[in-house]
Formats: structure tokens, sequence, C-alpha cells
């Protein structure tokens, strides 16, 4: 991470009786957890539980029915104007499941991207920025590749470069171990760690891997019929809450 | 079924195709606001016009030959019962220039370029690109939809004159060199009838609405695509459906009102 750059203080994120349905589904009825500033927490949750579109709530992707998101102790769904959307989200790093890199251009462009559209930097020093955090993602020699030339790890790790370019505070990350083999999984568990120490900013991810989560987080949210359990890894691995008991006992009987 | 309920679904279809109309006006809106916003997308309306104009050359290139030739033999063989064969390029000219290049091209441009578009865009959705322009800040209208527009707006009265020209060519081609027709009175007879301001100006503000008509038909089932691999192939199928009959339906007007 060396030569990665400082960020100013982590965001830390507080939910309050969140309410959200998708057409008839009632994702979170009354939804509450925090997740606390400067730490890595793990969303974790079967399929359909709400993992990803609690990320998108937080992003203002989505806008809930009702209840209040606080990112750094103001409200996220009051930024009416663009100017403040704006504000916010140049604050909010999203690394997306599947990556959503732009197909049509270079994976250079796309993380130089953030850089030409928001900041006064020559292109030299563009440049120079995009290799640095290329650098700490631990990527090289693709440049001239567009995304669809990339591995599947290499994907996450220039969705990751593409989201820490603008050093955000908070940095959201959408399934980041899923579809990896085990060395790239350590491998970009490895690099999540070193972004939040050298990078300060507050992680948020969802997972299904309940390995990569224990061995990361500090503090886990576990999802379950639209409410939450949340704490250390140890003491949310012990609760005696039945969905959560029964979360863990379906992860362990679908392990290999 | 009952009456009433024959006279509800009725009902909610004509609601639903009103506020599809509203979405669609809002959404014009936008990227016209988006155009309007520096800065200027110069190298993105580059590469999309490349895209558009360029890769279309050869279907609009060939098509327009083949039409060409076909009204050239038809021409031929209708006027020659009158004794009139020296009226060929008239025939040919007018009907390409007034009606054919237009239509055609964009009917052309819609099955090769419109489709590719909105595929290209719902893909954008189901894969979350537009999501991550938001989460940089970056307004997909301005990034990726508002260069599209404007790239079909410059290229489709390009890609009409092409076709027109080609056909003018293809009509020579058939009548004078295979049917024996004079080739100075061939074309004599289409710049006698061809008026640039009658005939020429009007084909290529046609064919600038078709192409504003196509794109936008094209950007707006593709943004509004539901996410997912069956939504991608929706919004194609019905970006050729919609934009191909709006073409034919808007030509009917514009002739009225034009005059062409």
């Amino acid at each position: 991470m060396e030569g990665a750059g400082e960020v100013a203080e982590a965001l830390g994120v507080e939910i309050t009786g969140l309410r959200f349905r998708r057409g008839p589904r009632v994702i979170f009825d009354g939804l509450s957890c925090r997740f606390p500033a400067g730490r890595i927490s793990v969303v974790l949750g079967g399929s359909g539980s709400g993992k990803s579109t609690l990320l998108r709530l937080i992003a203002t992707l989505e806008r809930p029915e009702a209840g209040e998101i606080r990112v750094g102790g103001e409200l996220a769904l009051s930024l009416g104007s663009a100017e403040a959307l704006r504000r916010y989200r140049r604050g909010v790093g999203m690394m997306f499941q599947g990556g959503a890199l732009l197909n049509s251009v270079s994976v250079f462009d796309n993380v130089a991207l953030p850089l030409r559209e928001h900041t006064e930097l020559g292109e030299a020093e563009i440049r120079a920025q995009v290799h640095r955090i290329f650098e700490a993602v631990d990527l090289e020699g693709v440049d001239e590749l567009l995304p669809g030339q990339l591995s599947g790890g290499m994907t996450k790790r220039a969705a990751l470069a593409r989201a820490l370019v603008l050093r955000p505070r908070l940095l959201l990350c959408d399934e980041p171990f899923s579809g990896l083999d085990p060395a790239t999984l350590r491998r970009v568990e490895a690099l999540l760690l070193g972004v939040n120490e050298r990078f300060g900013a507050t992680l948020i991810l969802t997972s299904h891997h309940v390995e990569s989560t224990l061995r990361i987080a500090s503090h886990v949210v576990v999802l379950a019929e639209g409410r939450a359990v949340e704490g250390a890894p140890g003491e949310v691995r012990a609760s005696a809450q039945p969905e959560v008991r029964e979360f863990f006992a379906d992860v362990a009987e679908a392990a290999p | 079924m009952t009456a009433a309920a024959h006279v509800a679904r009725l009902g909610g279809r004509g609601i639903a195709f009103v506020n599809e109309l509203g979405r669609l006006a809002a959404f014009a809106a936008q990227v016209a606001a988006a155009l309007a916003t520096p800065p200027p997308r110069v190298r993105r309306c580059l590469d999309e016009i490349h895209d558009v104009g360029v890769l279309s050359l050869s279907v609009i290139g060939v098509s327009g030959l083949a039409v060409g030739m076909v009204l050239g033999l038809q021409g031929y063989n209708t006027l020659v019962r009158f004794g009139a064969e020296e009226s060929l390029g008239t025939v040919v000219g007018l009907s390409l220039i007034r009606e054919l290049g237009p239509v055609l091209s964009a009917l052309l441009v819609t099955g090769r370029a419109a489709s590719a578009a909105a595929a290209e865009i719902a893909s954008m959705v189901v894969t979350e690109q537009l999501d991550g322009l938001r989460m940089m800040s970056i307004d997909p209208v301005h990034y990726v939809i508002a260069p599209k527009v404007l790239a079909f707006v410059i290229s489709m009265p390009l890609l009409s004159s092409l076709f027109t020209v080609l056909g003018l060519a293809g009509g020579y081609l058939v009548g004078v060199l295979f049917l024996g027709v004079d080739g100075g009175g061939y074309v004599s007879s289409v710049q006698g009838s061809i008026d640039v301001y009658e005939d020429v100006v009007p084909s290529l503000v046609k064919s600038l609405i078709f192409g504003l008509l196509v794109a936008m038909i094209a950007a707006f089932r593709g943004f509004h695509a539901e996410p997912h691999s069956a939504g991608v192939a929706a919004a194609t199928t019905s970006t050729v459906v919609v934009a191909s009959v709006t073409t034919l339906i808007v030509d009917y007007f514009l002739t009225a009102l034009m005059g062409v």
C-alpha cells in the first residue's frame, strides 16, 4: 500500500428503522444496525436476505420507504440536491460484485476516470496516481487491457482500485470474495485489510464466506428475515438467536 | 371476461401508454439538459459516430445500390410502356431523395445500430456499470446516453445521403448500362427534377428527425431495461419494433407537413 496516500477521517454508519420493499417483497422491515468508523464490518446472510440491497441503500442507489441512514452523523437520505449527492458519493467508494468496470474502455481509463472527472490533475499526475493504486492492489501490466480480458481476481482488484482512487472515507464492497479460488481469496482478504490499515477507511463488506469474515472482520452483522443481529465475530458466531444459528448451520452444511 | 373487464383492461393499457410517453418525454428532457451541460464528451461522441456511422457504411451502401437497381428496373418497365424511359432519372431520383433514402436508412440503422445501442445500454444496467458511474458522481445520461443520441443525429443524414447517391448509381447501372437508356438523359433528368430546397433539404431534415427518434427510443429502452438477461433481450426487440413503426408513422406526418 506504500504511496497510496492517506484518507481523512473515516465515516461510521448508523441505520435505524429501515423499511424497504422490492415490488411486493418486503426486504427490510424496521432494520437497525451500525457499522463502526474505521473498522471492517461484514454483512452476512443467505441469498435474498438483502445484503447487496443494504449496501445500495447506504450508497443512495436505492431509496427506502422509511427509516434513517446516517453516514458520519449526516442523514444520507436527505441528500436532496445533485451537488449534495455528488459530494456524498465522492466520500464513498463502491466495489460492485461483478466489478461494474466500463467494458468499452481500458482498465487504466476505468481507474483514471474519477480523477479526470473530479480533479484538476494533469495527465502525467493521473498516470502516476493510477499506477500507485495499481501497485497498492497488486495489479500490473493491465493498462491497455479491456475489463473483459481480466481474470475474476484481477477484475475484483481493478474494481477495488477504481473504488479507492479518490481516497474514500467509506468503502462498500459487494461480495468481494465470490467466485475466487482460495489463493486469490486470501490475496483479496490481505488487500482489504491493507486498505483499512493504510487508507484508514471504514469498510463494509457483504459476504457468504464465513471463514474469510471471521479472519478479517472486527464487526459482523447477520441479516435474517429483514432484521439484523450484530456484534464482534465471536459473539455473533455464538449467538443463541434461532435465525443466526440456522444461518451458520446452513453454511456448515453447504461447506465441502 | 365481462365487457366491463375488457374496458378496464383497455383503459389500463391506455394509461400505461400515456405513462410511457410521459417517461420518454422526461428522459428526452434529461438528454437535452445533458447535451447542454459541459464538459462536451467529444471523444465519446466520435467513438459513437464510428459505431453508428462507420460500421453501418457497408449495410447502407449495399442496400442503397440494390434499391436503386430495383427502382431502375421497375421504373424502366413501367415507363417504357408510355415511351417515357428518358424520365427514369426523375423517377429514381425523386423516389430515393423524397422517401426511400431517409426511411430505409432509418430502418437499416435501427436494425444494425439502434438495436446494438439498446443492448449495450441494457447490459450496462444489468452489470451495474451505470450504477458504477453514479457512484463516481458521473451522470450516466451525460456520459453514456447523450453522446450516443448525438452520434445518431449526426450520422443519420450522412448515411441517408450515401444511400441516395448509391441508389442513383444503381439506377444508372441498370437503366443506362443494362437497359440502354441514354446516360446523359438519365443524369439530366435527375438534375432537372431535383431541387435543393424543395427536395434535398427536407430529406436531410427528415433523416435528422428519424435519427433523433431512433436514438431516443433505443436509449430509453436500454436505460430502463429490467436488470437481468431477459431485460436485455426485451429492450433490444422492443427498440427494433417501436423504432421501425414510429419511423413509418412519423414519415407520413413529415411528408404531409413538408410536402416531400
